[in-house]
């Protein structure tokens, strides 16, 4: 029986019992709904709670439990002498899973007559080998008899324990049901018992904000310890060589890749926080409504666009250019991948992030302080200079933070238009490699994660998750202070 | 007594009169206009950027809509193609594309001819290469599912070769064919005859929204029809997950969570995970759902998880709002009525709130599946040929997503895979364009104001 199966039986076996507990409060005051404590629909609910949510809970948990429980039990059969020279035992551990995997398709290819077949032909590989191969499980030269044993163990537990957890699953939604149709009765709060379990599964939902933080958080610190016990963390916090060699021998010096980061985030702001600021002034001190509601969400497409379309861009309109029109006529360099590409496309996706906010920020200065200045006679423009963008710019650098650390996270302007070459330099029409770029090159396709040139992804990870994270926060401390200031 | 009136000098008018403007005036006026001329400029030079990042793309990518086919009758040989003459599936299949190929350039050598187009001194072979190497493939897989195809001859619209379709796309020229190894001006030439015959046309290009994608060396065959379903899977992965999950949260820090300590720390975390990069998310899924949890690489079901935390605290955050905006009226008339705390808002409040949630959830998908980075970790830049299967268990076959595919576009070599990249964009920023209309559509139909 597959495991969906058995979940539509337990739904079923819990429909039952709403159906059940609803009928029985009826019969229990014989059609009277004024003596029922809760309405008949309520001790539905209950009912149909007791029956799925333990049975469904044990399930669960059976099924992180038991290749723990088979592994560890099936593992001890093979011997330190049946694993291969050059092979590990989780190596052969893998392989015996695969082969159990196998059997079972060669059963269900063969139908009932071959498992008979399999029972005598366990001491002749070859055969099982080449039945193993039919149902697409090849498996290499070094499987010995000893892996097959166990697979054929490994099988034989994972049957009985899928049986054993039908018939406990089944018991235990079977007397759930009992259970929840025994207290059916007039002064049985059903309504509070069904209410407190919803108020749970709320929590449980926002609790898992918590848990993929704590996800993020464990996952990036354990790698990147496990990277620190390979790898001196002197050397990836001080060095300023990038040399990743997959022979080992490699230079992780971190700096190269925060240089061209900073580098690309720097030109990103250049290009949009004048541009941003100013139409986010012009927008909310001179523009009419009507040209407001035009340009307002025509900017804000920019901030809809995927990043993978202004990697593109980068990539065949804006590198090309920039290398065809300035770095080569004045020998800057010949590369269309530069941090000048990434910066400049970088800035054009910032853009609406730097002008919404600082809108909105603009827009919550009280009107009175416009009024003042304007009949004192400042022109509307000194009134913007001298009096509300003194008062908006808490908010302001609070949105340039938020821009800032939108452009340091970016992941794929850079990997399409910055280049992958770690270099310090000072010429923005050269190609440089960010944090981003190197995690995504460091990684990509790769699980195993043994060497060091792998793992120091986890610490570049956690590394950008620290920035972003310090600038978050202290964007949205000054924006926070600055709003409470004005209400 | 008076007082004794001390006679000051009357000030003097420094200017002149108000009505003519001294040169402090201009100067200010000047300065106005620059500055109102900046915002114009800051405005013009945003809207500016927009259009050509559009335009760009667009330019780029419309032409992988059009394909240039050739049409030719095919004689499906027998005795290339089914040897022992028994129609046997298993024999059939033993036929690779090379035999397919052959009985393709001999029937488009036999068809140029008979329609009297002049084929120079191109060798049999080179006049072949005009087709796509991909057509000897789409025939094959067409006569196996039909062996009684055999002997006849099919009308069969065959792919032409990237540079030939490059060529009535402005990328390959008679220059360009000069130094290419790929094709020769001849070919070219040929090319032009035929199309002068008909046999070679220029026309809307289904396989490109249907097909899989194609080896490094066929652009011309590659189309996005795994990245669509993986996408789309992925998607209602998302929606499942996180629109449930989502709204029960926000339910509870909007309406029933306690002044706390533990709703603070809920509150800040969900503000911080909006902004964290999504390459970090993308990390958190290899670490966690694909080492530690064993789910298979490049699997929809993974991609799906992944964009699900993403995309959480993207709908909580408009699910909130959307709840706060209901008025507390609502919910106090239902409790005084003696609705439970629970039955008001799922009752009253939150079918009021549904339209504002539904905006956020859709604004929210719109943006999950443009989402590239955390999906290049988990594995779906791998090259995949073959649709994933039916829901639900398609969800944990290797498939390909929409932007992938675009960033894997862009990484070949072929010049031919630029164009599809851009017009995979357009495609992509087509469903976009759908989702958020859909959004701002139930915002305008079922928006209350209170």
């Amino acid at each position: 029986m597959t495991n969906g199966i058995l979940v539509l039986i337990v739904m079923a076996l819990a429909a039952a019992a709403h159906v059940l507990a609803r009928r029985r409060s009826l019969a229990v005051v014989a059609g009277d709904i004024k003596k029922l404590h809760s309405l008949p629909a309520h001790h539905g609910q209950t009912g149909f709670l007791f029956t799925a949510v333990p049975a469904l809970l044990l399930m669960a948990l059976w099924l992180v439990v038991q290749p723990f429980v088979i592994d560890a039990r099936v593992g001890g059969m093979i011997a330190d002498s049946d694993v291969p020279a050059g092979s590990t035992h989780e190596l052969v551990m893998a392989d015996v899973r695969r082969i159990s995997d196998g059997l079972d398709t060669v059963v269900a290819l063969g139908g009932s007559g071959e498992e008979e077949a399999l029972a005598s032909m366990r001491a002749d590989s070859s055969a099982v080998r080449a039945r193993l191969a039919k149902a697409g499980v090849a498996l290499g030269d070094n499987v010995g008899d000893a892996a097959f044993t166990a697979a054929a163990a490994h099988r034989a537990l994972v049957h009985s324990g899928r049986n054993a957890m039908t018939a406990a699953v089944l018991a235990l939604a079977v007397a759930g049901l009992g259970f929840g149709l025994s207290r059916v009765r007039p002064d049985f709060r059903a309504r509070i018992a069904s209410e407190r379990f919803v108020t749970g599964l709320l929590i449980a939902s926002s609790l898992i904000a918590i848990l993929t933080t704590l996800g993020i958080v464990a996952s990036l610190l354990f790698e990147t310890l496990h990277f620190f016990r390979l790898y001196p963390a002197s050397d990836f916090f001080f060095s300023t060589v990038w040399n990743p060699q997959f022979r080992g021998g490699s230079d992780l010096g971190i700096w190269p890749l925060l240089w061209g980061t900073i580098y690309v985030s720097l030109i990103a702001l250049v290009v949009a926080v004048p541009v941003g600021l100013m139409s986010a002034i012009y927008l909310s001190e001179y523009a009419s409504a009507r040209m407001r509601a035009w340009v307002k969400p025509a900017i804000e497409i920019l901030a809809g666009i995927p990043t993978i379309v202004y990697g593109l861009f980068a990539l065949i309109t804006v590198g090309p250019i920039l290398r065809d029109y300035f770095a080569q006529p004045f020998g800057l360099g010949s590369s269309s991948s530069s941090v000048m590409t990434a910066g400049i496309v970088m800035g054009i996706m910032v853009i609406p992030f730097v002008s919404s906010l600082s809108d909105d920020i603009i827009n919550a200065v009280p009107q009175s302080l416009r009024d003042g200045s304007l009949a004192l006679g400042a022109t509307p423009s000194e009134t913007v200079r001298q009096v509300v963008f003194p008062a908006a710019l808490p908010g302001i650098v609070g949105a340039i933070l938020l821009a800032a650390s939108r452009a340091i996270g970016e992941t794929m302007i850079v990997v399409m238009g910055a280049g992958a070459a770690a270099k310090l330099s000072l010429n923005p029409f050269e190609a440089m490699t960010t944090v981003t770029v190197k995690i995504v090159s460091q990684l990509t396709g790769d699980t195993e994660f043994a060497s060091p040139e792998t793992l120091v992804a986890f610490a570049l990870g956690l590394t950008l998750f620290v920035m972003t994270l310090a600038l978050n926060i202290l964007a949205l401390y000054i924006v926070r202070k600055y709003r409470e200031q004005y209400e | 007594m008076t007082d004794a009136t001390v006679s000051l000098p009357r000030p003097v008018p420094q200017g002149g009169s108000l009505f003519t403007l001294d040169g402090r005036v201009k100067r200010r006026n000047a300065a106005e206009a620059r500055f109102r001329a900046y915002g114009m400029t800051a405005i013009v030079l945003a809207l500016m950027a927009l259009v050509w990042l559009l335009y760009s793309i667009f330019a780029a990518g419309l032409p992988a809509f059009q394909q240039t086919f050739v049409t030719m009758p095919v004689m499906l040989d027998p005795a290339v193609l089914d040897k022992n003459g028994n129609r046997d599936p298993a024999d059939l299949a033993k036929v690779t594309t090379v035999g397919y190929s052959k009985v393709l350039a001999a029937s488009f050598v036999a068809a140029a001819e008979a329609a009297g187009v002049d084929t120079g001194d191109l060798k049999p072979k080179d006049i072949a290469g005009l087709l796509s190497e991909e057509s000897a493939a789409t025939l094959r897989t067409q006569v196996l599912a039909d062996p009684a195809l055999i002997g006849q001859t099919i009308e069969f619209t065959a792919l032409a070769g990237g540079r030939i379709d490059g060529y009535y796309k402005g990328r390959v020229t008679m220059a360009s064919a000069k130094v290419d190894s790929n094709v020769k001006p001849e070919q070219l030439v040929l090319a032009d005859a035929l199309k002068a015959k008909g046999m070679l046309v220029q026309s809307f290009n289904a396989g490109f929204l249907t097909m899989p994608d194609a080896s490094d060396k066929r652009p011309e065959a590659a189309g996005l029809g795994v990245a669509i379903v993986g996408s789309f899977y992925m998607m209602i992965v998302v929606l499942v997950l996180s629109l449930p999950i989502g709204v029960a949260a926000s339910i509870y820090l909007e309406e029933f969570a306690p002044k706390n300590r533990l709703t603070d720390i809920i509150e800040v975390n969900i503000a911080n995970l909006a902004a964290v990069p999504s390459i970090v998310f993308g990390i958190l899924g290899l670490a966690v759902f694909i080492n530690f949890g064993g789910l298979p690489q490049s699997a929809p079901i993974v991609g799906g998880l992944v964009l699900t935390l993403i995309t959480l605290p993207r709908i909580i955050i408009p699910t909130r709002a959307a709840l706060n905006a209901v008025p507390p009226s609502i919910r106090d008339a239902a409790l005084g009525v003696g609705a439970s705390k629970l039955q008001s808002v799922f009752h009253q409040v939150l079918p009021l709130a549904m339209p504002g949630i539904l905006t956020g959830t859709i604004i929210g998908l719109a943006q999950a599946l443009g989402e590239t980075a955390p999906l290049l970790l988990i594995g779906m830049v791998a090259f995949v040929r073959d649709f994933p299967g039916a829901l639900p268990g398609g969800l944990f076959d290797p498939a390909a997503a929409l932007p992938v595919q675009i960033y894997n576009w862009t990484q070949r070599g072929d010049p031919g895979f630029v164009e599809r990249a851009s017009g995979a964009i357009i495609v992509l920023l087509g469903f976009l364009l759908i989702m958020n209309a859909v959004a701002i559509f139930l915002r305008r139909k079922f928006e209350r104001r209170w």
